[in-house]
């Protein structure tokens, strides 16, 4: 099999009214405000209370649940306001973290005539291997194996 | 967790799951595939169309035909998924930066 190929980069383009430097802010320090509550990868499954990027290179990128849990989603591996923020995202294909997995997940704030346009790019997609690696083990179950697991993940 | 109710869909029709593991032996074209196959070759586009929407095959230009394999990496559905997290979560983020621009203009 030709592993050569590997999926796209994840790319996402929108505008907002904000101006860069305030888009950049709501998107960092304002995270806790518009994630969805529900995106948890809390092993309790406590919902988010709060979602923390540390606004520096290296500085953790975590959720903290209502129960006062703590999970690392990834870090800051560059924090260049108001222009740009390049993240590692440490989530697995299971969504549990993962310390030996970086994919990069850079968001670039650029001035437009009706504020900011915004764009980010999710990529390193193929490093999420080990999922690969669980989806064959589901195939090679069955595809009645495969499709109850399926199934159960999306409930 | 992922919504993958394309996937089932995709896996759940009896030829597109045979089309599937046909391609998980080698990568074929769509004339092949339908050489093979008692249905038509707009029928093999077809359910091709379906498992590829599914992140489930990729197609590439060999020449003039078309040839399809099985996502290599078999992250077809974990990179849809994120991409409609992706949509989801800058969808609220775009509604929370305008909404405060509105108020503070």
């Amino acid at each position: 099999m030709n592993l050569t190929i590997t999926p796209a980069p994840v790319r996402k383009s929108l505008r907002v009214k904000a101006p860069p430097a305030r888009a950049f802010e709501i998107f960092t320090a304002g995270m806790s405000r518009w994630w969805l509550k529900t995106h948890t990868i809390s092993k309790t499954k406590s919902p988010i209370k709060e979602i923390t990027i540390e606004p520096r290179q290296g500085g953790r990128w975590f959720e903290r649940g209502e129960d006062g849990s703590e999970c690392d989603w990834g870090h800051v591996l560059a924090w260049e306001p108001p222009a740009r923020l390049l993240l590692a995202w440490q989530i697995n294909g299971q969504w549990q973290f993962d310390p030996n997995l970086v994919t990069e997940v850079e968001i670039r704030f650029s001035p437009d005539a009706s504020g900011t346009k915004v764009e980010l790019e999710h990529r390193y997609l193929e490093r999420l291997g080990d999922t690969a690696e669980t989806m064959r083990t589901a195939f090679d179950r069955g595809w009645m194996a495969l499709l109850e697991s399926f199934a159960a993940n999306a409930t | 967790m992922p919504e993958l109710t394309n996937v089932v869909m995709a896996l759940a029709d009896p030829t597109r799951r045979e089309i599937f593991e046909r391609l998980a032996e080698r990568p074929r074209s769509v004339g092949a595939l339908a050489l093979d196959m008692p249905i038509s070759r707009p029928a093999v586009s077809q359910h091709l169309r379906v498992l590829k929407e599914a992140g489930l095959v990729t197609d590439h230009a060999e020449g003039t035909r078309r040839v399809y394999q099985i996502d290599p990496a078999g992250l077809g559905v974990v990179r849809q998924w994120l991409d409609r997290f992706w949509d989801r979560s800058l969808a609220a983020f775009q509604a929370e930066a305008d909404k405060e621009e509105e108020q503070n203009p």
